[in-house]
């Protein structure tokens, strides 16, 4: 899907937990998650801590969308 | 065109004083045939002499270096002869009718430097893999004269011409011969196909021929099918002779005279015509070496599909490595025409298996038949008997140094052997 | 003597428990569990399952390494002829599971493996590096996967030549192997032909290499100034599935408005999604589709806008094909409503 996105000319940031398998549908920036139920959340933690962290993966998104990659690039959190 | 062809099955062949079919027995006068070949001024230039053997399914015999393989046939009725611009009169067949001798061959064989000929065994794993182990073969093995290396185009000619010759006599014998079963052939004009089958898709059958030139050549009608546009033949032509092979590249993917007399896609497509499909004709188009020959060539494929109104086109390849963009430029532009296309061809996966098996390739093609990979490595058990020699199982295309084993055993690419991936879709052999 | 196998299935073979027990760590358990007894059957005696090895599919995805250690020491330990991992079917993180493990398995201890799996799970991506038995998209399919993954286990088991992919029922591994097939090559053509012709399916003896990737675009020179839409195949929609998105193999896609909404809640939005823990995502949904971080980045300037409209389906066993016709058609929406940027998250 997201390599649909890419062909139509939309740069597209995956944010996903098993990046191996983003890797082999072609994604090319990819911010790996928390966890397949809540990729962007953790419920562990308190509503602040989790918010927090939340706001720093879709931060890494961003910078991925706002960085020139060449190839498939995993942008590390 | 209506073609009738009379099948007079040949169980076995004879040498004997004469030279006669007689209850699927083939008697044959080894000295008569010979006398035959040499009235051709080109093969008394450069054939020295000429051995004749018989080898017979099952037997332990290894043919080789094979040129090619020729069913006799011989036309009883309606205009024009077998082979014609090259041993008949150049004049259209593909009607009337045609005997043929089937469940035999003529293969000619022999000392051949530098050319790419192949292995038939007649019996033994490698048997398997070539269509010829299962028929009676006539073997003509031809000696050249002093000096033929630089000349192997006109030596290559004269055995050519000697093959078809022979065939011809042959083929002859069995012109006044009952055949034990009959069969029709027949497509319709443009017009006619629309009104007779007016439900049925349209079919045709791109039939790529060889025509590399250095020794890689495939005739029609006695033309040089390099130097031939891409053009329109009625299927039942081919079965007359209409296309033979002059072809030296690798064993197990050339078109031999006898597959193109025999071609399993002609057969296929009148099997499923009026049933299925409208087999509407044959589109024969070349493999040449220059870009713009393969562009031109594959405009002309698409733009004929295109203008016989076509829904479907079955493209066949000769040989691999360049053809194979040939292939696929006329695939790609003949499915862009909106007429969908099956290809046959055969792979190159390395011995492992492991390469991309064709050197182009494109989404397009996306329905594809495959002879197998010619790559596979095969072992050949010792023969008892070798008609032609040895000499040269080193160096044929799939062959290496050290292929023929100090034990007599022979280790080599399935390439070696002739028809073994056949890209007409003649064998069951197939990959995945 | 018989050929010993160790076995490895999810937490829902082993019977544990389906979703809600994704998350169970490794355990070894004696002899055959569940699925294992049709391949026991099947070999007969010539071959046995010494060991089962469970794992939550969730807890394999998360914790990878761990996993990997555990089960890689266990059957390192085991000593068995052969490593069997599911067949998984249409599962898509337990299929990966299998491929992964059964390719460290593989790698590390070079013991051979054989897993089971549909085409298109993504665990069926490591096919060229693990044999994967191609199976039905669903476990009603065991019946006829055992008897193809046992009789090729004991084939590899005992030494012997593996045929073709067609004739052994594995994936197309990249390696071609001859075979004679029934009919001969031209007359497959013509049936192919046919079929084609009518549109009917047919399989194609040599599927073309596929070169489909698709080269980054350009990055977003300015955020402020960016429109930036969200996507996701983690199935949030408005609670209640207005448009009855299928919680496995979607036939569909939703497309909805959150113009002026702040905040995800459990009142307003929950997963549509099957094949994931939904507790966490119903609770909160933002911790799939990030709306209230976007939102608050708006308001900041920090981005330009967040999209007027989400787009959204289910990842969970919907086909290859399909995913893409889906993204195919929104990401032409999302060109003409001038979007500059797209996240897509998964689950």
């Amino acid at each position: 899907m997201v390599k649909e996105i890419e062909r139509a000319g939309i740069p597209v940031v995956h944010m996903c937990t098993v990046t191996p398998i983003s890797m082999t549908v072609g994604a090319n920036r990819i911010v790996p998650t928390i966890a397949i139920p809540h990729p962007l959340g953790n419920p562990a933690l308190s509503l602040e801590e989790e918010k927090a962290i939340r706001r720093k993966l879709v931060e890494r998104a961003l910078e991925a969308l706002t960085t020139e990659v060449d190839d498939q690039t995993i942008f590390e959190v | 065109m209506k073609l009738e062809l009379g099948y007079i099955q040949i169980k076995d062949i004879q040498f004997s004083k004469e030279c006669k079919v007689d209850n699927g027995t083939l008697y044959v006068d080894p000295d008569a045939v010979k006398a035959y070949l040499y009235e051709d001024d080109d093969v008394k230039a450069w054939v020295k002499d000429f051995g004749f053997d018989i080898a017979k399914p099952g037997e332990s015999v290894r043919i080789t270096p094979v040129k090619d393989v020729i069913e006799p046939r011989v036309k009883v009725e309606g205009p024009g002869g077998v082979f014609p611009g090259v041993i008949s009169k150049v004049e259209t067949v593909g009607s009337g009718k045609t005997h043929v001798l089937r469940g035999m061959a003529v293969v000619t064989a022999g000392k051949i430097v530098g050319f790419q000929e192949g292995i038939i065994d007649m019996s033994g794993p490698g048997a398997e893999y070539t269509p010829f182990s299962k028929l009676n073969n006539l073997v003509v093995v031809a000696e050249p004269n002093e000096g033929y290396q630089d000349h192997k185009h006109e030596y290559e000619h004269a055995v050519r011409i000697a093959g078809l010759r022979a065939a011809t006599y042959i083929g002859e014998l069995g012109r006044s011969v009952t055949p034990d079963e009959t069969a029709e052939f027949e497509t319709y004009g443009i017009k006619e196909g629309l009104e007779k089958l007016p439900n049925l898709p349209r079919v045709a059958y791109v039939h790529m021929l060889q025509s590399q030139g250095l020794l890689h050549d495939t005739y029609v009608y006695g033309v040089d099918a390099k130097r031939s546009l891409t053009t329109i033949l009625c299927p039942t032509e081919t079965m007359d002779g209409a296309i033979i092979s002059g072809n030296c590249v690798s064993a197990c993917d050339k078109n031999t005279t006898y597959h193109h007399q025999n071609n399993p896609v002609v057969a296929n497509l009148f099997a499923a015509h009026g049933k299925t499909l409208n087999y509407v004709c044959n589109i024969i188009t070349n493999e040449n070496v220059y870009l713009a020959d393969k562009q031109r060539s594959s405009d002309w494929t698409a733009k004929l599909c295109r203008l016989l109104d076509l829904d479907g086109a079955l493209v066949s390849q000769e040989g691999f490595g360049n053809p194979d963009t040939d292939l696929i430029m006329n695939c790609k532009k003949i499915e862009l025409q909106g007429v969908k296309t099956v290809i046959i061809t055969d792979e190159y996966a390395g011995q492992d298996g492991k390469s991309q098996s064709l050197a182009d390739a494109d989404p397009l093609a996306d329905a594809v038949v495959t002879g197998g990979n010619a790559n596979e490595v095969i072992i050949l058990p010792k023969m008892d008997k070798v008609i032609g020699t040895l000499d040269y199982v080193d160096v044929i295309a799939g062959g290496h140094a050290g292929s023929l084993r100090p034990d007599g055993t022979i280790e080599a690419e399935l390439q070696v052997i002739t028809g073994a991936t056949n890209e007409m879709g003649f064998n069951r052999l197939s990959a995945r | 003597m018989s050929y010993k196998v160790v076995h490895y299935i999810n937490q829902f073979f082993a019977n544990i428990g389906g979703e809600e027990m994704a998350h169970v760590a490794p355990e070894l358990r004696e002899g055959f569990v569940g699925p294992g007894m049709a391949l026991n059957t099947a070999w007969k005696g010539e071959a046995e399952i010494t060991a089962t090895i469970v794992c939550g599919d969730s807890y394999f995805a998360e914790h990878e390494a761990d996993a990997k250690e555990k089960v890689l020491a266990w059957v390192k330990e085991q000593k068995p002829d052969m490593f069997i991992a599911g067949p998984a079917f249409n599962a898509g993180r337990y299929g990966y599971a299998c491929a992964t493990i059964a390719n460290a398995v593989q790698e590390e201890l070079g013991i051979p493996v054989l897993t089971g799996m549909y085409e298109e799970n993504p665990g069926a991506d490591l096919k060229n590096k693990v044999l994967i038995v191609a199976t039905a998209n669903s476990a009603a399919g065991m019946r006829k996967a055992a008897p193809v993954m046992a009789k090729l286990a004991l084939k590899i088991m005992k030494g012997e030549k593996i045929g073709a992919s067609a004739e052994e029922g594995y994936m197309p591994n990249g390696i071609r192997r001859n075979f004679f097939e029934k009919e001969v090559g031209a007359k497959r053509a013509v049936d192919m032909l046919i079929a084609k012709l009518s549109d009917k399916p047919f399989t194609t003896e040599y599927p073309m290499p596929s070169f489909d990737r698709v080269a980054p675009n350009k990055a977003v020179k300015d955020l402020s100034k960016a429109t930036i839409a969200l996507c996701t195949s983690g199935g949030i929609v408005p609670k209640g599935n207005p448009d009855h998105i299928e919680s496995s193999s979607a036939s569909h896609y939703g497309e909805y408005s959150i113009a002026g909404v702040d905040d995800l809640t459990a009142e307003t939005y929950e997963t549509a999604h099957g094949g994931y823990d939904p507790v966490y995502a119903n609770a909160d949904a933002d911790r799939v589709l990030p709306v209230d971080i976007l939102r608050e980045m708006e308001r900041e300037g920090k981005i330009g806008k967040l999209h007027d409209f989400f787009y959204t389906t289910v990842g969970n066993g919907t086909s290859v094909a399909n995913a893409k016709k889906f993204a195919a058609e929104y990401a032409q929406k999302l060109l003409q409503a001038g979007v500059h940027a797209v996240i897509m998250t998964s689950t």
